[in-house]
């Protein structure tokens, strides 16, 4: 029971990441219609940012609203200068762009650092708590994560701006017609996913260790999660996310060792999406004949 | 933002039946020039480039199969590579525990290969856009890993190595030729089936359930079992792609059929033009020679290379090559013979 | 009394067709012009073409400003509010959601906008924290004229209102609009295919066919003449 707890919690922990990065995901394709497929290089790239700037002696909290804010600025050019240009085209030749975004960022990520894992800081003591069910460092991100989240709740229900991005995400047209200036809207939500990468890479550093291919599994889970939630729906992603990181190390843990992990993993979850083909919260798309 | 792909029957309707027969002439005229250079072109190069433009054409074979999917039915697949293992690993199985010659691997690859297209094209049903992403994506992942768990089978992790086969000795070429041919025999009959399968009434009921799936149900298409013929052909096409490779590689391993395989038969797919036949050789020759060329530039980082050529050619030509130069030279020809005609 | 509105000569494409075939136009200055035809005839085009919706060619003036080369945003921050066909409303938003972003554009403080538009629209207050997509036709109609209305607009810009709607709601619906025109001094472009109560309540009027204006006048003529209203307006 209690290594059952134990795993619980640390998948939650796992979760968080993934549920992170899911929201990014989200973001993106509720705007765009698109599955970035570069969100986990953008965030690995990102974390290395952060690395730099803590290995040049910044603290570790400065370093890192620098990183969020670097990203988000980032993202905000992403969108304008290299998604822009394919908005209208067929939906494949926009994959194609991200997967190309993919590789550009990775080769770069590994010809500036290198491919040799690095240590990454954890801000977080190493202790455990309650008795060894759990150890501050998960703690630590899931209340990141936690805090995250409520932030962008309240900017997206209470402010002006987070309202019109909701508009412009649900009906860019109507929001056009309110005046809404929705290509601007459409980059600072590229922005904020890069942002809310940028956290799940720096969550995840600290276990992973840092290299250029960190984010691949990491990305593969949270598109996992984000559908399992529903592609539409950022709660989704959110409890999707956290689901999948349970999941994970139940299975991982009690079924079946590394190798076939993922697998047995997504076998479940597409078993789930089955009976649910839009996701737990996602919704059908009705169209209209 | 559905986009829509025009099948080359409707193109031809729109021009007449002159300048139809015109282009029929100008195409046939073209199909015949690229096969002449494609038979002649071995004997002027050197093995390694015989043995690239082999690969070149397995590649084609299997984004074919891509482009039959995704391109004319609207299913996605990210799992192509999970299809073309299994193709090689059957072939490969056969040829290294049963003896069974290379040539006579081809046929149970393309059925196990139908098969299990077919498989997946039932639960897939289900599934729409990102989420059928997904599931084809548990197919590329779970591949490797299932290649390397059953290791009686597959050789594991260290793959089997296979004898490459002997060309017939009264032919009096090479293997590397003998095998550039074989794969080149086996391409043109892939073309032709596709060719036959996608301008006939499977074709036109394709695209119909890609463009407009209620209509299609409203007008008596049966969608589900067009859809899950779709997926079966499509992975046969790849399944023989990768039998193909097996042969001419002569080794099979897990490794070789990563996430990234099923990526690049997306990439070759897209910059060829997903929605044409000929598009899956450009692609073909875009997957093979591109990171090569990208290795030429920087050796640094030379997927940085490959991702902005990626990025190049999306931006000037989003329907890909073939897409949009398909169109473009069917539009030119059909002015440069109303214009011959008015002249005279 | 000037025009707040003005189109000169102005076609309009989609893709490589030209629908609209040179087309002149005017609103008067807090009055109310409407557009009537029979469907395909380029009503709507007409006014995607004034709201930059559509490619068009020719002269749109709005309040001595040319709008031909703006974007569809800032033609909504020059004061145009247009409520499309079907309404556009944002379904996942509450209707005070849907109220707020109407406003988002405009100089002014939202709440005080709000609590205007809750006067003209009682019902709209009751249901202001249900999502828009829940309410009847004839609510979300009048919750998209409240949005648009938010904008503070000069120009009040509505494509067939009464669709799909109940008469007894519609008269309410035009009573309000005609309220708002005098008290708030809006000028209203109105597209419609109840042609009798547009051209009571309109000042100008204007008949397409097949993207070329056929008749205008006083909406007064164009109901009296007795051949236009047999041979167009079916009655």
């Amino acid at each position: 029971m209690h290594q059952l707890l134990q795993q619980i919690f640390s998948g939650l922990a796992a979760g968080a990441v993934y549920a992170s990065l899911a929201l990014a995901l989200v973001m993106i394709y509720r705007a765009t219609d698109l599955v970035n497929f570069a969100q986990g290089e953008m965030a690995m790239f990102s974390t290395y940012i952060a690395w730099t700037l803590v290995d040049a002696g910044l603290p570790f909290w400065a370093a890192f609203v620098i990183t969020l804010a670097v990203s988000f600025v980032g993202g905000m050019a992403i969108e304008r200068i290299v998604i822009r240009p394919v908005e209208n085209a067929p939906i494949l030749t926009a994959v194609v762009v991200t997967i190309g975004l993919l590789l550009i960022f990775n080769a770069t990520a590994g010809w500036i650092y290198s491919y040799t894992l690095q240590e990454f800081p954890s801000p977080f003591p190493d202790r455990t708590l309650f008795g060894a069910l759990m150890t501050t460092r998960d703690v630590g991100v899931i209340v990141v994560t936690l805090v995250m989240l409520a932030a962008l709740f309240c900017f997206f229900r209470f402010t002006a701006t987070g309202l019109a991005m909701r508009a412009a995400a649900q009906n860019p047209e109507s929001a056009r017609l309110c005046g809404v200036r929705v290509g601007r809207m459409l980059a600072l939500g590229w922005g904020f996913a890069a942002a809310i990468g940028a956290v799940a890479g720096i969550m995840v550093a600290p276990v992973l260790f840092l290299d250029p291919n960190m984010m691949g599994g990491v990305l593969l889970y949270a598109f996992t999660g984000a559908l399992l939630g529903g592609i539409t729906s950022p709660v989704g992603a959110v409890i999707g996310g956290l689901i999948v990181g349970v999941t994970e190390n139940l299975v991982g843990t009690y079924l079946i060792a590394s190798q076939l992990k993922l697998t047995v993993a997504l076998i479940l979850i597409i078993i789930v999406l089955v009976f649910r083909p839009n996701g737990l919260f996602g919704t059908a798309v009705v169209r209209r004949v | 933002m559905a986009e829509t792909f025009p099948v080359d029957g409707t193109a031809k309707m729109a021009m007449g039946r002159k300048s139809a027969t015109a282009i029929a002439v100008w195409r046939w005229a073209g199909t015949a020039a690229l096969i002449a250079v494609a038979v002649v072109s071995p004997f002027t190069l050197s093995n390694y480039h015989v043995f690239e433009l082999t690969q070149v054409m397995i590649y084609a074979i299997a984004v074919l199969g891509l482009n039959i999917l995704t391109g004319y039915n609207g299913q996605i697949s990210l799992g192509h590579g999970g299809f073309y293992a299994a193709g090689a690993y059957t072939a490969a199985i056969l040829m290294h525990r049963y003896g069974v010659p290379y040539w006579a691997t081809l046929l149970p690859a393309a059925l196990v290969c139908f098969a299990l297209g077919v498989l997946f094209g039932l639960p897939a049903l289900r599934f729409e856009g990102p989420y059928l992403a997904l599931v084809t994506l548990a197919m590329a992942v779970a591949m490797p890993q299932l290649l390397k768990y059953f290791d009686n089978w597959t050789g594991g992790k260290q793959g089997l190595v296979l004898v490459k086969p002997m060309p017939p000795p009264e032919l009096g070429i090479d293997r590397d030729r003998w095998l550039y041919f074989f794969v080149l025999l086996v391409l043109l009959i892939a073309i032709r089936v596709a060719t036959n399968l996608l301008n006939g009434r499977n074709g036109r009921a394709f695209v119909a359930i890609r463009d407009h799936p209620i209509a299609a149900a409203a007008m008596g298409i049966n969608t589900a079992r067009y859809k899950t013929l779709a997926f079966g052909t499509s992975t046969l096409f790849t399944g023989v792609a990768g039998a193909l490779a097996a042969i001419v590689i002569g080794f099979v391993a897990p490794e070789s059929f990563t996430l990234f395989l099923s990526l690049s038969f997306l990439i070759g797919s897209a910059v060829g033009g997903i929605a044409t036949i000929g598009g899956a050789i450009v692609g073909g020759f875009f997957i093979e020679f591109v990171p090569n060329f990208a290795n030429d530039i920087s050796d640094a980082a030379p997927w940085a290379i490959y991702g902005l050529t990626m990025l190049l050619f999306m931006y000037v030509m989003p329907r890909g090559v073939v897409g949009t130069f398909g169109p473009w030279l069917a539009h030119a020809l059909q002015q440069f013979g109303s214009a011959r005609r008015a002249a005279k | 009394m000037a025009a707040i509105l003005e189109l000169r000569a102005v076609k309009a494409f989609y893709g490589q067709s030209e629908v609209l075939h040179g087309i002149d136009l005017a609103v008067e200055e807090a009055g109310m012009t409407v557009l009537l035809g029979a469907n395909g005839a380029g009503k709507t085009t007409t006014l995607r073409a004034i709201c930059g919706m559509v490619r068009s060619e020719g002269e749109i003036a709005f309040g001595g400003r040319r709008l031909e080369r703006c974007s569809t945003e800032q033609i909504a921050g020059f004061g145009v509010a247009h409520v499309p066909e079907g309404r556009g409303t944002f379904i996942g938003l509450t209707v005070e959601e849907n109220l707020r972003i109407g406003g988002y554009a405009a100089a002014g403080r939202p709440d005080e906008k709000m609590q205007l538009m809750y006067g003209y629209f009682p019902i709209l207050a009751q249901r202001r924290r249900q999502q828009a997509g829940a309410l009847s036709g004839g609510e979300q109609q009048m919750l998209a004229i409240a949005r648009a209305l938010m904008m503070s607009p000069r120009l009040l810009v509505l494509d067939e209102p009464s669709f799909g709607l109940a008469p007894r709601i519609v008269e309410a619906i035009f009573g309000i609009v005609e309220r708002i025109r005098r008290e708030q001094r809006v000028s209203v472009l109105l597209v419609e295919q109840n042609a009798s109560l547009a051209l009571e309540m309109a000042d100008r009027a204007y008949l397409l066919e097949t993207g070329y204006v056929v008749t205008s006048g006083s909406a007064k003529a164009l109901a009296d003449d007795p051949q236009i209203r047999r041979s167009y307006l079916g009655y």
